[in-house]
């Protein structure tokens, strides 16, 4: 049974929903398996797996400008490896885009390969003025996600939530 | 062939679809034939245009999209071919411009000048339809047969590295987008 939670996903995911996500762009990892496999098996859901997350900025961009609301789902590295796409694409021409992100490399963190990128993730998002606000506990998951999409379409700008180890992983620390 | 030439031949055919391009000398040169509200430039965020029109056409699959891409652009996202063939979507013509180079920033040679061939890359990611044409004649035909396909098509279309003596329009980049996107949604 994997430690990441099933609970906790499902509540993430159902927040999505109620804010008429239509479609996920997502690179697996391992916190997101959850929420991968439930747009997987959601009908009402386009799922789109990516080859390297950036895609999903253009993905979420055309999605956009036709009328569907859709959020991307990766670790931090993959929202460093997008970078280019959120600044030429997303902000350059203010395309909302709302970012789930894994915060690996926090305090409790065993991969020793996760350790950088948890260093540098939300000083990159001050950097880029991206707003940000982190889901740690599950009875702020459904207004945090609803106030983020909502600033995402009035400010036509990405926005971030960073997931962290306290609300996906339920091993004992 | 140019690509003006090639743009030119297949303009009437753009007028009533949705269409993407890159930046650079495919946006200048379209603009140039005539821009309408139903085009996109995508002037920056090389390799993400073909990632814009996946997007569109899962949103719209019953729209024709049109993506005008370029080597350097395709060549900055490849792992963009496999997400476009694992979706496939059937509403999507990807035409390639391949003209050897980074026009734009000097004329520097790209990977396909020795060789690499993004066709045969299209075809091996899993795009289902693919061609490689050099003329005008050739060109027409693989985007009438692609149109006619109802199916995702890789056209990669070698053309000369000329290009206008210009690249910023009198188009504002947000003008555009909120022009497309009103088009896109009504």
């Amino acid at each position: 049974m994997s430690p990441v939670s099933t609970i906790n996903s499902r509540a993430i995911y159902d927040a999505l929903k109620a804010c008429g996500i239509r479609l996920i762009s997502a690179l697996p990892e391992t916190w997101l398996v959850h929420l991968i496999r439930m747009a997987e098996d959601d009908p009402d859901m386009t799922l789109v797996r990516l080859a390297k997350e950036e895609e999903g900025v253009g993905i979420s961009a055309g999605a956009h400008l036709a009328g569907v609301k859709s959020a991307m789902l990766m670790q931090n590295h993959g929202f460093l490896a997008s970078i280019n796409g959120i600044v030429s694409c997303a902000q350059l021409y203010r395309i909302p885009l709302l970012m789930l992100i894994s915060y690996r490399g926090e305090f409790g963190e065993r991969d020793p390969w996760q350790t950088e990128g948890g260093g540098v993730t939300e000083d990159l998002l001050h950097a880029l003025r991206i707003p940000s606000s982190c889901l740690d506990r599950p009875d702020h998951v459904a207004v945090r996600i609803a106030k983020a999409q909502t600033l995402a379409l009035s400010s036509n700008k990405p926005v971030a939530l960073l997931l962290r180890r306290d609300l996906m992983w339920e091993e004992a620390p | 062939m140019t690509r003006l030439d090639a743009l030119r031949a297949i303009y009437l055919q753009l007028a009533d679809r949705i269409v993407v391009t890159i930046m650079g000398a495919v946006a200048a040169e379209l603009q140039s034939i005539g821009h309408r509200p139903n085009f996109f430039y995508l002037q920056h965020a090389m390799g993400l245009a073909s990632s814009m029109g996946l997007g569109i056409a899962l949103a719209k699959p019953h729209r024709q999209v049109i993506v005008l891409d370029g080597d350097g652009s395709v060549l900055m996202n490849l792992g963009g071919l496999t997400t476009l063939a694992r979706y496939r979507p059937r509403n999507l013509t990807h035409v390639v411009f391949d003209n050897e180079s980074l026009l734009s920033v000097g004329g520097f040679p790209t990977a396909t000048s020795t060789g690499s061939d993004l066709a045969g890359i299209a075809a091996a990611a899993g795009v289902p339809r693919t061609a490689r044409v050099a003329t005008i004649d050739a060109f027409t035909q693989a985007f009438d047969e692609a149109i006619a396909a109802k199916d995702l098509t890789t056209i990669v279309a070698k053309v000369e590295a000329v290009g206008p003596s210009a690249y910023v329009t009198d188009l504002s980049l947000l003008e555009n987008r909120f022009q497309f996107q009103r088009y896109l949604r009504s």
